[in-house]
């Protein structure tokens, strides 16, 4: 049985027909990610996902317990946590309270102190600005920290929103990097990108959502060397 | 569209040559007040004094406009009633009886202490009360809807108080800790300003440490800037928003305390002025910051205790002492045209305008 797994999930923004009946899997251990163009439904499903949409029909069960009967503000407690999209992060709060709201779901001082440190190694840039106002930080420098804060919370499955967004190219590969080295510290990741290329290197598959709809599934390498694909998201003739 | 301009420019004008004139106004009243010498030092710290009691009363009442404003970008004008509410409950079914059995003046601490809890406990149920009931359904709804709610809510305890408990002021004991005057700053300062103060102090900083320091503070703060994301971090907001108003209720609780035990007396309506003087408060300071509520308030109680004897008196207004509400929705008025932020507060953004 998958981690994750999403069954003919139908969502819906008032009468707009976002999500027409998304199946995805994700296994422990996994990246997996979801391509595709912008409107497609990329981080409806992770919203979905996290609680903040609530499924009109479909089914979506984490370790094999229904998600769709909690509100958002219970899923954290599960195991799943999200980076959202543009960051998300509180700018009035310093860098510190940022990540103390990450753990706001727990209560185990030192695995929090211990989750501190493995996130303060991850971003040393963060350390260096504990007491910073979150809204000074540059977008690089945020959106380390909406993944720290993520991180913050020990989630089992990570949801990720557009991490590269907004961000300059060398950036971007850190940000990948950091998702890698995150995943192989054993936190299963859910990545939505726009930036196919990127998102194909680090994953293990892929899905292509379409106008709400997933009109392809494959591991990334096969994804790499669909010719559609190649022609529609990696900019190649 | 040159009609448009010219428009544009004949309130500008206008705007400015109230600005000047107040200016004027001022400065030609305190400039005569003074060459007067129409009050003593002595005097004058009075005024001050009593406009600092005053104005910590204003900055307790005003904490709850300001952290509802923060977590629901909404006016909550009930909160008058929420200060009102606690007093005239604790007043009529403790501090009357326990007044009137003698125990109050055998036991006035224990006795004040206890009137201050229950005082707190009831503004809290019915601020929690307002909040489930009326306001949680309309979080969605455009922002006019809660407005006009709220000022529903507010005639709904005015006038159930007023029909269970009746329409009559109802005198606060007097007690003797409380009364009679300390020599201080050169002049004799009433002992229940000096209490009405400390105890401001008092919760202030608790208010501080509670929304800096802790970990529920902190959610607070960040429902405020972002309900999706908070609950994300799970935090329940609804929770969330029910503790804010719980701790503004708390803070309008121990300011009806305070008020009962300067004017000695309560009464059904005793919540609109307070409150609408604390909501120019909060707006004066900043809607939405803390600090900013604290130092509105005190500026208001001072600029009305000072300002009627420092420049009206000194234009020659006959009944200058009269004036000071004008003075401090005057006030009101000027910020909102001139400086909409208030002293501490950020430029309105879009979505909070």
């Amino acid at each position: 049985m998958a981690m994750l797994e999403l069954n003919n999930v139908h969502a819906f923004y008032g009468n707009i027909h976002a999500l027409k009946g998304i199946s995805i899997e994700v296994n422990e251990g996994e990246i997996v990610t979801l391509i595709g163009a912008n409107g497609a439904g990329k981080s409806t499903t992770l919203k979905t996902i996290s609680g903040l949409l609530k499924p009109r029909t479909g089914s979506i069960t984490f370790e094999g317990e229904d998600l769709t009967i909690f509100p958002a503000h219970d899923i954290v407690y599960k195991g799943i946590a999200l980076v959202p999209e543009g960051r998300g992060v509180f700018a009035k709060l310093t860098v510190i309270e940022n990540l103390d709201m990450g753990a706001f779901s727990r209560t185990d001082r030192e695995g929090i102190a211990a989750d501190l440190d493995r996130v303060m190694t991850l971003f040393p840039r963060l350390e260096e600005r504990r007491k910073q106002i979150a809204g000074t930080l540059s977008g690089g420098e945020q959106q380390m920290l909406a993944t720290a804060r993520a991180l913050m919370a020990h989630p089992r499955l990570l949801l990720m929103d557009e991490p590269s967004m907004g961000l300059a190219p060398v950036l971007v590969e850190s940000v990948f990097e950091t998702i890698q080295e995150i995943n192989q510290e054993g936190t299963t990741v859910l990545l939505v990108e726009q930036n196919a290329h990127m998102a194909l290197q680090v994953a293990d598959r892929g899905y292509v959502l379409q106008t709400g709809e997933i009109v392809l599934k494959d591991t990334a390498k096969g994804l790499r060397d669909n010719e559609e694909v190649q022609k529609a998201y990696l900019g190649m003739e | 569209m040159r009609s448009r301009l010219a428009n544009i420019d004949f309130i500008g004008v206008f705007l400015w040559v109230i600005r000047a004139a107040i200016i004027v106004a001022v400065v030609w009243g305190t400039t005569a007040t003074i060459l007067n010498n129409t009050y003593t030092t002595r005097q004058w710290t009075d005024f001050l004094v009593f406009g600092v009691a005053q104005g910590s009363m204003y900055a307790l009442i005003a904490i709850g406009y300001t952290l509802v404003y923060g977590v629901l970008f909404m006016i909550n004008f009930a909160h008058g009633e929420f200060f009102m509410s606690g007093i005239f409950t604790a007043t009529v079914f403790l501090a009357l009886p326990m007044d009137n059995a003698g125990w109050l003046d055998r036991n006035p601490l224990l006795g004040l202490l206890i009137i201050a809890v229950v005082s707190m406990v009831i503004s809290v149920v019915i601020a929690v009360v307002t909040e489930r009931i009326a306001y949680r359904h309309l979080r969605t709804a455009p922002r006019l809807v809660p407005l006009i709610t709220a000022i529903g809510a507010s005639f709904f305890w005015q006038n159930l108080y007023r029909g269970l408990l009746g329409g009559e002021q109802k005198p606060f004991p007097q007690l003797e800790v409380l009364t009679g005057t300390i020599p201080m700053l050169g002049t004799e300062i009433q002992k229940v300003h000096i209490v009405v103060i400390i105890v401001t102090i008092i919760m202030l900083i608790g208010l501080n440490f509670f929304i800096i320091r802790t970990k529920t503070g902190k959610a607070i703060r960040s429902v405020a800037e972002d309900k999706e994301v908070a609950a994300l971090m799970g935090i329940d907001v609804d929770r969330t928003i029910t503790i804010t108003f719980i701790t503004g209720a708390a803070m309008a609780g121990i300011a009806g305390v305070l008020y009962a035990m300067v004017y000695r007396q309560v009464h059904f309506f005793m919540g609109f002025i307070p409150g609408i003087k604390a909501f120019t408060a909060a707006v004066l300071g900043g809607i939405g910051s803390i600090p900013g509520a604290a130092i509105g308030g005190l500026f208001l109680g001072m600029f009305e205790s000072v300002g009627p004897s420092l420049f009206l008196k000194g234009l020659g207004i006959p009944a200058f002492n009269q004036l000071k509400d004008v003075i401090a929705f005057t006030m009101l008025v000027l910020v909102l045209i001139f400086r909409p932020q208030g002293i501490l507060g950020e430029p309105l953004a879009e979505k909070k305008a």
